[in-house]
């Protein structure tokens, strides 16, 4: 069971983020994923975010209560959504595009610079790319494999390789990352689930 | 009733990563709709893009109508020009075609609406989710008459519930509604689309006799009339008009006295055919939490909570909430304490409920003004003091 | 004398009436069954495949057509006479489907509906009788009613501006436009046959008395005299300037095939355009 928001301002792929990491999730590797967002009238440019609630039984409850991953790229999203992260949750930000403030001591903080890896790629319209490759890497939630099964339909396809290198690139970086930090765990308590029977009437 | 495969085209086999919204239309598409006349209203405005994006490739109509009392006028006389036919709304959308749910009551319309319900009244909270329009979709339009109202509560149901929705439309010649909601419509999940020769659908109820013979409103033994299609040389007429069964206007109340019955009692008297329930634990329960929709996936949390607690909660969810499983409702109530009924309203499943619970047990309400879920705890609460 | 010999039996519109519900509930004097008999003479001429014509109509007194005609024939609810008739007609695109209705049916309570019909130019034909007042609710004001005319809820008569039917068909895409009186019975009949002919969005406006209700209250005599009026005031002008056609209060009556132009319809559109856009992937539609 994981809580995870995806968050940043509109344009950046923020729901993209939540829909590729679902359909890995729940088509490629076995799981339940429910995926929601926070719909508004809000213009492109102002904080957004997806939010996924992932367990190995079916989801019941589609909000997500307290994240233990939150993923960041713009600093109002961060200053938004911060103060809600499990105390000991991971924080994955876009380090120039995030100041953070002191970090609450048992969070685990992973920063990549996921914009200016993009721009160096040709496009800084596949950072939600990168950055999913570098979540992928720190956090083990999902797999490789099945997020790049989940691009084909989620990003245009003339851009497929582009996205895919992109993913690769962030991914690296996050295996780098690791060989110096320790790898993410987060300890929070879940409800043991009882399976339930259910009949028809 | 005659079962037939569906046609191919129309279904997109294999795993998809869809909201509530997109399941609808594939489930529309694969039971054969082939006409869908909408009108863009948040939350259900994805079901009318994805069905534009894909009906092209299908073969069929998508027109976008002027305003939703246009929309379902159209899908009427598109049902009359031999189409299987839905459309999609939220509540404003679905106020405004009342009067034409009336029509298509009286006419014995078999076409499928689902309502993405959202926080009321008027506009409201158009990207927040409520279950308040569940007894508008009973009693919106004027006079006496019966519907049948599904309701998914996940993505995958919104697809398999909308074909089932198509099926108890040809069946019984009645508008169904999927009363769905913001949450559900909006919500990501995994739908499996099955091989289109594991779906089989009803086929619409055509009258095969000679043409002369032919009488709109006779009934058959099924006690449901035949149907025919314009420009097949039948030159039948329709109203909306209490009408005979020549279709002819008759206006008195001895007919009257024969439509309405029919119309309340093809539904009513079928009510064991058509309700789909699910229960769990329910063999010595002492509290039963009643609910539907994306509801009665936040009660299950309560439910896990309160039996850790000691307490024996089973529960009753509502796929088919119109016609109102009254039956069951009564066979429980001599058997249990209290029942619980948590909905994104200020009451009114509950009502029924209570109506057919008469007194043996009590119903306590766990009321959600809309725009979010209940808080489990909420519905915790409620079940601890219901069964004190 | 046996029933079938008698001369009423042997109505030359049998064919095309439900004979089973005559006599009709229309006034003496009445303007809505000439138009009736025009429009069945043009089916007549058409040469029309009968099984394929259907007739919608709204509620009101020429809401009642539809059942009176001898076709598939629709009485649906008040004002969604043209979104019915739209999903009719592209759910079998091989109809000839026809609006038959009233003005405050059509412009009043469906005004919304009738101009998208136009400018989608859905193929239907449009036949309205204007009798410039709600009749069968007892002659209330209407978007119709020429101004100082009495209504009865407009008692100290119609301060309002009234509605230009061709103007407003035009307006709003029409492909075909005409008006007449139900005096001008073979110009109506010419006209119904032309536009039955035509793909597209048609409009024939037929003027016509209300004998119990528009000319008692303005004490303008009986059918006769409305006939009188027709007669005197009005002018065929063919291809008068829409912007010119409003009508006041018993003034001059300019009439004529204002519009008679070429355009493709919505099924022709859709069928082109998808063809264009997605080539070989588009699964035509009605062809």
């Amino acid at each position: 069971m994981a809580e995870i928001r995806f968050s940043g301002f509109g344009g950046q792929g923020i729901i993209r983020c939540g829909l590729i990491t679902g359909k890995a999730l729940s088509l490629y590797d076995n799981k339940h994923a429910t995926m929601t967002q926070s719909f508004g009238p809000e213009a492109r440019g102002s904080a957004c975010s997806s939010q996924l609630v992932v367990s190995k039984d079916r989801v019941l409850y589609p909000y997500i209560t307290i994240p233990e991953i939150l993923v960041s790229m713009s600093q109002e999203a961060y200053d938004k959504y911060e103060p809600d992260l499990l105390e000991n949750g991971i924080l994955i930000i876009d380090t120039d595009l995030v100041k953070p403030k002191p970090v609450r001591e048992k969070i685990q903080m992973f920063a990549i610079p996921s914009t200016r890896f993009a721009e160096e790629l040709g496009n800084r319209i596949i950072a939600n790319l990168v950055m999913l490759g570098f979540f992928t890497a720190v956090t083990k939630i999902v797999s490789p494999e099945a997020m790049k099964k989940a691009l084909p339909g989620m990003v245009p396809g003339r851009f497929l390789d582009l996205n895919i290198k992109a993913f690769d690139r962030g991914y690296d970086y996050g295996g780098e990352v690791l060989k110096t930090a320790k790898p993410a765990k987060t300890k929070k308590k879940t409800a043991a689930k009882k399976k339930t029977t259910k009949s028809k009437k | 009733m005659k079962k037939v495969k569906v046609d191919p085209k129309g279904v997109l086999t294999g795993s998809h990563y869809i909201d509530g919204d997109y399941a609808i239309a594939e489930g529309g598409l694969a039971a054969g709709c082939r006409f869908f006349a909408g009108y863009p209203i948040t939350p259900s405005t994805e079901t009318a893009e994805r069905f534009s994006e894909r009906i092209p490739h299908v073969g069929g109509v998508f027109i976008q109508m002027e305003d939703e009392l246009g929309s379902i006028a159209a899908m009427i006389g598109a049902v009359w020009g031999g189409k299987k036919t839905m459309t999609v709304t939220s509540g404003p959308g679905f106020s405004l075609m009342m009067e034409n749910i009336g029509l298509a009551c009286m006419m014995e319309i078999p076409l499928v609406i689902a309502n993405v319900q959202r926080g009321g009244p008027s506009t409201g909270l158009p990207t927040l989710t409520g279950q308040q329009d569940m007894m508008q979709a009973k009693w919106g339009s004027h006079g006496d008459y019966e519907i049948i109202a599904l309701s998914p509560d996940s993505p995958q149901e919104c697809f398999d519930l909308t074909i089932e929705a198509f099926n108890l439309s040809e069946t019984y010649r009645v508008p169904v509604f999927v009363m769905t909601d913001e949450c559900v419509g909006h919500m990501h999940e995994k739908v499996v689309i099955p091989p289109a020769e594991e779906i089989e659908v009803v086929e619409r109820k055509w009258y095969e006799g000679p043409k002369d013979k032919y009488l709109p409103y006779k009934l058959d033994k099924d006690g449901i009339p035949f149907m025919v299609k314009a420009g097949d040389g039948y030159r039948f007429h329709t109203t909306g008009l209490t009408r005979d069964e020549r279709g002819y206007p008759v206006i008195n109340a001895e007919c009257q006295s024969v439509v309405v019955p029919h119309l309340v009692d093809k539904i009513i008297n079928n009510a064991d055919k058509i309700i789909m329930l699910e229960e769990d634990e329910i063999d010595g329960a002492e509290i039963v939490v009643i609910s539907y929709g994306i509801t009665s996936r936040v009660a299950i949390r309560a439910v896990q909570q309160a039996r850790k607690a000691g307490i024996k909660v089973g529960t009753l969810r509502l796929k088919t909430v119109w016609p109102f499983p009254e039956k069951r409702i009564k066979q429980l109530a001599r058997k249990i304490k209290a029942f619980v009924v948590p909905e994104i309203n200020y009451g009114q499943i509950v009502l029924e409920v209570e109506r057919c619970a008469a007194g043996k047990a009590p119903a306590f309400h766990v009321p959600h003004c809309g725009g979010w879920v209940h808080d489990p705890n909420d519905i915790l609460k409620v079940i601890k003091e219901a069964a004190k | 004398m046996k029933k079938e010999d008698r001369l009423e039996s042997k109505n030359p519109m049998e064919g095309f009436l439900r004979m089973d519900r005559i006599p009709h509930i229309w006034c003496p004097g009445c303007g809505i069954g000439t138009v009736v008999t025009s429009f069945t003479e043009a089916l007549k001429k058409s040469k029309l495949d009968l099984d394929k014509v259907a007739v919608v109509s709204g509620i009101g007194c020429t809401g009642r057509v539809a059942g009176y005609v001898k076709l598939d024939s629709f009485h649906t609810t008040h004002g969604r006479a043209v979104p019915f008739a739209t999903g009719l007609k592209l759910a079998n695109p091989d109809l000839k489907v026809v609006v038959f209705s009233g003005d405050g049916d059509i412009f009043g309570i469906g005004g919304n509906h009738f101009i998208h019909a136009a400018r989608r130019n859905m193929d239907i034909l449009i036949i309205c009788v204007n009798n410039f007042n709600y009749a069968m609710t007892g002659g209330q004001v209407a978007a119709t009613t020429p101004m100082e005319a009495n209504a009865s809820t407009a008692p100290y008569g119609n301060f309002e501006f009234a509605f230009s039917l061709p103007y407003l068909a035009e307006a709003a895409g029409a492909t075909y436009v005409a008006r007449w009186t139900s005096l001008h019975l073979r110009r109506v009949t010419k006209s119904i046959q032309e536009a039955l002919a035509k793909p597209g969005f048609s409009l024939i406006e037929v003027i016509t008395p209300c004998v119990t209700l528009y000319a008692r209250r303005n004490r303008l005599g009986d059918g006769l005299n409305l006939l009188k009026y027709y007669y005197d005031k009005s002018v065929i002008e063919h291809g008068a300037d829409t912007r010119t056609l409003d009508i006041s209060y018993q003034g001059k009556l300019v009439v004529g095939k204002f519009v008679d132009k070429e355009k493709p319809t919505f099924l022709d559109r859709m069928n082109e355009h998808m063809t264009k856009i997605l080539g070989d992937k588009y699964v035509k539609y009605g062809e």
